[in-house]
């Protein structure tokens, strides 16, 4: 089984995250940049499958040059090869963008299963996965807590509020996974060491065949007018207790109408 | 508005002197103290209980046991990786880099060195993996400095040998699989492999102790140790042998305290911004801020230094005397900063809700351990010279 699993290098999930004045897009070098966690699962699975059958894992990622940092980190784990989409031009791409570059980037790679984490923490959309998978014309299957695989044909659990649903569908198929499917490895030493050697491509927006004018920060669906940074977070009220602190509680909750 | 401050470590820009490969190493193992030590160390502090065996198993997974030893199950990487690796082990305790120093470059390193290929095949993969544990048996309770001493004997009968003796403040003891052995012999000092099962062996574990609490530390006794010839160690006679393992452990303690000064530094930057007094937070005060000044200066020199000492070693130019400027400064200097840290965190300081005391009290085991303060200012003290003045 062939499999790629798409990954995202974000801001270190407890950095403080700033937009850059130019442009107000994500200041990508004010934090360090560290694999979404959820992409971690992906990967992790992937390496599952692969493991209890046979097959390879393909890493493929978007973005600036210190990307590859992320997609070494995956190798590390234990996938077999990975592809870095690099290119000034997909600077301030959105969520329909991001799918369009990555479609082009998957397509033709004879991939049976396409694994995604199910959103990244500084985006947080969820939708490039569908995207994705509408591109490419084939299933989508999200939201995955557990992912069986047998003969041509993937079924999933999707985490649901109430539960989950038991989905299925033929290969070649897309899933993205939530955090209750695994418990992701540590890279080992070994993997480590390997991860240098193991074959990583590098394509700009041309090799992938990508149209220049549906990416990038010009093309986007929306713009970014405005920010402001987060205000400092006020002290807090103190209500001293006379004998009456149920009755100032009771007031305080009926203010801010939460009864 | 975030205040905008710099880790000791980014200010030295201490990561542009690591390559991609040692910073990922390092992550990885900082992830793993951050996640599975960290959140339990107090507790196994307070209760002077480790789930060794399973914490043995997790680091063999990582690649950590043996990680700078070649084959055998073994990750085999620099020497720089593997302080690396012991500096964020002892940023979560002491007591679990003491227990990957010894397995690692005490016990595996005997037996790497100066085993025979069945010994090696024997016990090393298991070793590496953590499913095997081992410990060290040189020190004795009347000889520490002075190993030259040891009263452990073993003498032989026929083709066997019999082991008798005890062995004081051992690393692992009680939760090992094999001990190595130093032991006084017709042929000068030999190492011997003895396993945990072996008859006569016994492992007492030392209690009462203030320091290194979230480690097994035992007395190990010999009556009667009957062991085949095979169990000792062939390729070393005399102090030779177990000197060398120490070079190597005490390597890696000139990085690894270096991750508890860390860890009580930052910990007191932190806890000084936080903590107002006079309407102030404490870290606005220059008293405050000369000691954090000159304790990061400390931190960042000794790590530069280890680097120094580390790339040495991987180009193996490294010699013992000067395995003993790295051991001998950054003891000192972790536990001067631990002790300084402590008197910031103030009466906060004193508790196990802060690392800072746990680490404090653990460095005056590793001051002493691995060579003394005063032992290792003798040996630069020679280099110097050319005179010994160890008698």
């Amino acid at each position: 089984m062939k499999i790629a699993v798409c990954v995202k290098q974000v801001p270190d999930t407890w950095a403080e995250k700033k937009l850059r004045a130019d442009d107000s897009t994500l200041d990508r070098e004010s934090a360090d940049g560290v694999m979404n966690e959820l992409d971690e699962y992906a990967v992790e699975e992937a390496l599952r499958i692969v493991e209890a059958g046979e097959g390879e894992v393909t890493i493929v990622t978007m973005g600036p040059e210190r990307a590859s940092e992320t997609v070494r980190k995956a190798l590390s784990m234990g996938a077999d090869a990975g592809v870095h989409l690099v290119d000034d031009a997909l600077h301030g791409s959105d969520a329909l963008a991001t799918s369009e570059a990555l479609a082009k980037v998957l397509s033709g790679r004879g991939f049976d299963l396409i694994l995604f984490g199910s959103e990244s923490t500084d985006a947080r959309m969820s939708v490039v996965p569908a995207m994705v998978a509408e591109r490419l014309g084939v299933a989508q299957l999200t939201f995955a807590q557990k992912v069986t695989v047998s003969g041509g044909a993937i079924t999933i659990e999707r985490a649901t509020d109430y539960g989950y649903d038991t989905v299925e569908a033929a290969t070649p198929a897309v899933v993205s996974v939530v955090e209750k499917i695994n418990e992701p490895r540590y890279p080992s030493f070994k993997g480590i060491m390997a991860a240098k050697k193991k074959p990583v491509e590098t394509i700009s927006v041309a090799d992938a065949g990508i149209d220049q004018s549906v990416i990038g920060a010009s093309a986007a669906w929306s713009a970014v007018v405005d920010f402001a940074v987060r205000l400092p977070k006020a002290a807090g009220t103190v209500v001293t207790d006379e004998g009456d602190g149920g009755v100032k509680i009771a007031e305080f909750l009926s203010a801010q109408k939460f009864i | 508005m975030p205040i905008d401050k710099q880790s000791p470590f980014t200010l030295f820009a201490i990561d542009h002197v690591l390559s991609e490969e040692e910073r990922a190493m390092q992550a990885v193992v900082r992830q793993f103290v951050d996640a599975r030590v960290k959140p339990f160390v107090a507790d196994w502090f307070e209760t002077g209980d480790i789930p060794a065996r399973e914490l043995a198993v997790d680091l063999g997974n990582l690649g950590v046991m043996g990680m700078h030893l070649d084959g055998y199950g073994c990750a085999g990487t620099s020497a720089v990786a593997y302080g690396l690796a012991c500096m964020e082990l002892e940023a979560g305790d002491s007591g679990i880099r003491s227990l990957v120093s010894v397995q690692g470059s005490l016990a595996m390193y005997a037996i790497h060195a100066w085993g025979s290929e069945e010994q090696k095949q024997q016990w090393l993969p298991g070793m590496a993996a953590g499913t095997a544990i081992g410990c060290f048996g040189l020190t004795e309770a009347d000889f520490g400095s002075n190993p030259a001493g040891m009263r452990t004997n073993a003498v032989r009968d026929g083709s066997d040998w019999v082991l008798n003796g005890s062995k004081m403040w051992i690393t692992n003891g009680s939760v090992a699989d094999l001990a190595v052995v130093w032991a006084q012999t017709d042929d000068g000092i030999r190492g011997f492999i003895v396993p945990s099962t072996a008859a006569g062996f016994t492992a007492n574990t030392i209690k009462k102790k203030m320091s290194l609490r979230a480690s097994v530390t035992s007395e190990l006794v010999f009556e009667n140790v009957r062991l085949p010839a095979e169990a000792m160690l062939p390729g070393v006679r005399g102090l030779k042998g177990p000197l060398s393992c120490l070079n190597e452990a005490r390597f890696g303690i000139a990085f690894g305290v270096l991750g508890a000064a860390r860890d009580c530094l930052q910990t007191a930057i932190d806890y000084s911004v936080d903590r107002v007094q006079f309407d102030r937070p404490i870290a606005g005060y220059q008293l405050t801020q000369k000691k954090l000044a000159d304790m990061t200066l400390r931190l960042g020199t000794g790590t530069l230094l280890a680097l120094h000492l580390g790339r040495l070693k991987d180009e193996h130019l490294l010699r013992p005397e000067q395995v003993s400027l790295g051991k001998l400064n950054n003891a000192q200097a972790a536990l001067d900063i631990a002790r300084e840290c402590r008197s910031i965190l103030g009466g906060n300081g004193i508790t196990l809700e802060y690392p800072v005391i746990r680490h404090m009290n653990n460095l005056e085991s590793v001051y002493t351990y691995e060579g003394t303060n005063e032992m290792h200012t003798l040996v630069i003290g020679e280099a110097l010279t050319g005179l010994p003045a160890y008698r």
